[in-house]
């Protein structure tokens, strides 16, 4: 915490001493007055006025440290996008938009997951509980985009293992891809699905009942 | 030295302790290595529960470099 004890002529003085050694504004700090200072007579015998000045924490929201980390971060991976960010229902939302997207999105979303999940430590970083904020972040509507992809597979996938009588194994997925095939096939009364292996090579077997 | 610059980026963002990260680079023909220091509680914070948080870091550094033509590999001690 950023505090000074400052005595002067007047409690003015001090404050405007203090303000200036900190570097703050009036609006940006609390005062106490330790003591008011009196003049004395003939310049003799006055006291000096002694105040604390204490600069007021400065809680830089969430949503601005994830922009800022984002931003950071795109900067030195040497890619040039814009990031646009939002509260979504308690979520921090943040947007990637320009033409290095790619770059960020990276092989099956591969990087864009890393971009996220480090962007989720960064911001929660010795948080717990109520003040834990999720990041989610999107670009082009890559997220979108490629649930519709895994809901197109799974199901023709699930309609080849009832044509051919025989297991279809999937390619790896992370766990957030795994749980879209599951729930897409859970209400095919005809199909199982199981995921079987060890992340990062955890994939998906879709079986005729 | 862009690489190194992310990776310092990220680690210190990461850490307890960013002062004392500590990123060299080593380059051969044809790849540059990185080694990631941190201080000792911080090692948890940088490579993560069966390493999820290194590989994370390890992705971005190599969206990083694809523009380097050269293998970027990063070392954590």
């Amino acid at each position: 915490m950023n505090q000074i004890k400052i005595s002067a002529k007047t409690v003015d003085e001090a404050i405007r001493n203090a303000l200036d050694e900190l570097g703050e504004t009036l609006d940006n700090v609390t005062i106490d007055i330790v003591e008011e200072g009196t003049k004395g007579l003939f310049g003799l015998g006055g006291k000096e006025a002694v105040v604390i000045v204490t600069a007021k924490e400065k809680e830089e929201s969430q949503i601005q440290l994830a922009k800022s980390f984002v931003d950071g971060l795109i900067d030195k991976m040497g890619l040039i996008c814009e990031t646009e960010v939002s509260d979504d229902e308690g979520f921090i939302k943040i947007i990637i938009t320009g033409s290095d997207v790619g770059g960020i999105i990276g092989r099956r979303g591969e990087t864009l997951d890393a971009v996220q999940y480090l962007t989720n430590l960064y911001v929660n970083k010795g948080k717990h509980g109520e003040t834990y904020k999720r990041v989610l972040i999107d670009s082009e509507n890559y997220r979108a985009k490629r649930e519709a992809t895994l809901v197109r597979l799974a199901n023709s996938m699930a309609a080849k293992a009832l044509k051919n009588h025989r297991d279809m194994m999937l390619e790896p997925m992370n766990p957030y891809e795994r749980r879209i095939i599951h729930s897409t096939l859970q209400s095919n009364s005809k199909i199982i699905t199981r995921s079987v292996g060890e992340d990062p090579n955890r994939k998906i077997i879709i079986s005729p009942k | 030295m862009l690489m190194k610059e992310l990776l310092e980026y990220v680690a210190k963002s990461l850490v307890s302790s960013p002062e004392d990260v500590v990123v060299t680079q080593t380059e051969t023909d044809a790849s540059i290595v990185l080694n990631l220091h941190v201080a000792q509680g911080d090692m948890g914070k940088v490579i993560g529960k069966q390493g999820r948080i290194a590989k994370a870091i390890r992705a971005v550094v190599r969206a990083g470099s694809a523009r380097e033509n050269k293998r970027v590999i990063v070392d954590i001690d």
